[in-house]
């Protein structure tokens, strides 16, 4: 039986960590691959790097740096932020990622998902959804992109079903609405979305305590938890979450370790 | 470990090479890499990593000249360590795709039996079979990274050192002789596949008089 992945994120930008409440606000919190080798001896199941670099000219930098974590990290490695096209996603899995996340690129390019995952297999393509409850309309969410900043009229729910059909070989969902809140996880959102497709579903947005990221689990069919401030700020510890997930009976890699 | 052991990853283009090639370094391996027969000479063990389909890989092994040379080295006493599709290379058909593969083993490479979703991707356990060195320090239920679709069914059950259950249950490590195979990814695995990874250098640095010998 699979296990339930906790994932820590690192929110990249310009070579660093950075972490921001609802995506403003960012302050620095240190060096990626230092970073993603802690996280990994402390027990994550995977590694995630959001990179949020605007500027072209930065870009450089997320090779080197998926390069330095791949050669100290012994877990997997998703990638995202920025991927524009098939040759940009192949630049990034031979630096060493194991995934790589499409949000943006795939609005922008509905061909995007197939054409990756007919290049390098439906194992490395993830399909990165930032989704935001609409207004007075229960049960119905909006991909928001550019950083959950503009909204795209895409539902949410039909976009996900596109992109698995397409090839996409899991799906990254974020609660643009419980993003930094730290008030736990949409579960609304996450039941629709993991009754719907067969591929695992990561949820992301709004984990404030180990409790919220079972309930991602127990409640919300999530396969795998993925959070970044609590665990950045040493709120709470990836063995605390697996430990409390292993208490309500899901099953997790204990002990864990990089190398 | 005396002397590094020396390891050739064997690089027909499937699949990145940098976290076997990473991992193995870091365990203090020799490690170079393998595009044509000539460059298998010295390597104590061949390793074959890769993830994809089975015929596009035997394919480029032939236009690479790599599949005799790889059989004859290891029926000759060099080491063979493969890894996910690296592992199913190992035996006879496919049922994937119908190739027909390099036959150091007896059996064929099926899709997962009764799976709940495929490709099998993530976390899964390891149900130990029976002892071998390999899985020295290793608890029963270990968990190990997979991501493939096809399983070896091996002729033999006894080479089959640990399983694991993904809907049916499947072979996640093979074992005869000078041969060793992982249906997961140990560099990718954490601590305990880099100890898989360390128990096999080990393991080949303990047979090097019976190998060198061997081979000579």
């Amino acid at each position: 039986m699979l296990l339930r992945r906790v994932i820590p994120c690192l929110d990249v930008k310009d070579g660093r960590v950075v972490k921001g409440v609802r995506f403003v606000d960012l302050t620095d919190e240190g060096d990626p691959p230092e970073l993603a080798r802690r996280y990994a001896e402390a027990g994550a199941d995977e590694i995630c790097f959001l990179d949020i670099t605007a500027a072209p000219e930065g870009r450089g930098t997320l090779l080197d740096i998926v390069e330095r974590t791949a050669s100290q990290v012994f877990v997997p490695l998703s990638v995202g932020g920025g991927v524009r096209s098939a040759l940009e996603m192949r630049d990034v899995l031979r630096a060493g990622a194991d995934k790589v996340a499409v949000n943006t690129a795939a609005v922008d390019d509905p061909d995007l998902v197939k054409t990756c995952a007919r290049r390098f297999g439906s194992q490395c393509v993830v399909i990165s959804v930032d989704a935001r409850a609409v207004p007075r309309e229960p049960g119905r969410w909006e991909v928001v992109v550019k950083g959950g900043r503009v909204p795209t009229g895409l539902d949410a729910v039909e976009w996900i079903e596109r992109c698995v059909a397409n090839g996409a070989g899991e799906v990254l969902l974020t609660s643009i609405d419980r993003d930094g809140t730290q008030e736990g996880f949409d579960i609304e959102l996450l039941r629709t979305v993991t009754d719907l497709v067969n591929v695992p579903v990561i949820a992301s947005g709004g984990a404030g305590s180990p409790a919220d990221m079972t309930a991602a689990v127990t409640e919300g069919n999530a396969d795998a938890v993925l959070a970044a401030s609590i665990f950045h700020r040493d709120i709470h510890s990836i063995e605390a979450v697996k430990a409390d997930m292993a208490a309500a009976g899901v099953p997790v890699r204990l002990g864990g370790g990089n190398a | 470990m005396s002397e590094p052991i020396r390891v050739a990853v064997v690089d027909y283009g499937a699949g990145n090479l940098v976290s076997i090639r990473n991992a193995l370094r870091q365990l203090g391996a020799e490690v170079s890499v393998a595009e044509a027969p000539q460059q298998l000479e010295g390597a104590e063990v061949i390793l074959v990593p890769g993830v994809g389909a089975s015929e596009a890989a035997m394919g480029r092994l032939r236009r690479q000249a790599l599949v005799e040379p790889i059989v004859e080295r290891v029926r000759g006493g060099t080491w063979f360590v493969g890894i996910c599709l690296g592992l199913q290379l190992l035996f006879e058909n496919s049922h994937e795709d119908g190739a027909r593969m390099l036959g150091l083993l007896e059996g064929d490479v099926e899709v997962i039996p009764h799976a709940p979703s495929l490709p099998h991707i993530g976390w899964n356990r390891l149900e130990m079979q029976r002892p071998h060195p390999v899985l020295d320090g290793l608890a029963d239920g270990t968990p190990a990274y997979f991501v493939h679709s096809y399983v070896p069914v091996p002729a033999d059950p006894h080479i089959v050192i640990a399983q694991t259950e993904h809907g049916g249950r499947f072979a996640s490590v093979v074992a005869r002789d000078r041969i060793l195979g992982f249906q997961f990814h140990p560099e990718r695995s954490g601590r305990d596949g880099l100890r898989m990874l360390r128990n096999t250098l080990e393991l080949i640095a303990a047979d090097r008089p019976a190998a060198a010998e061997m081979r000579a």
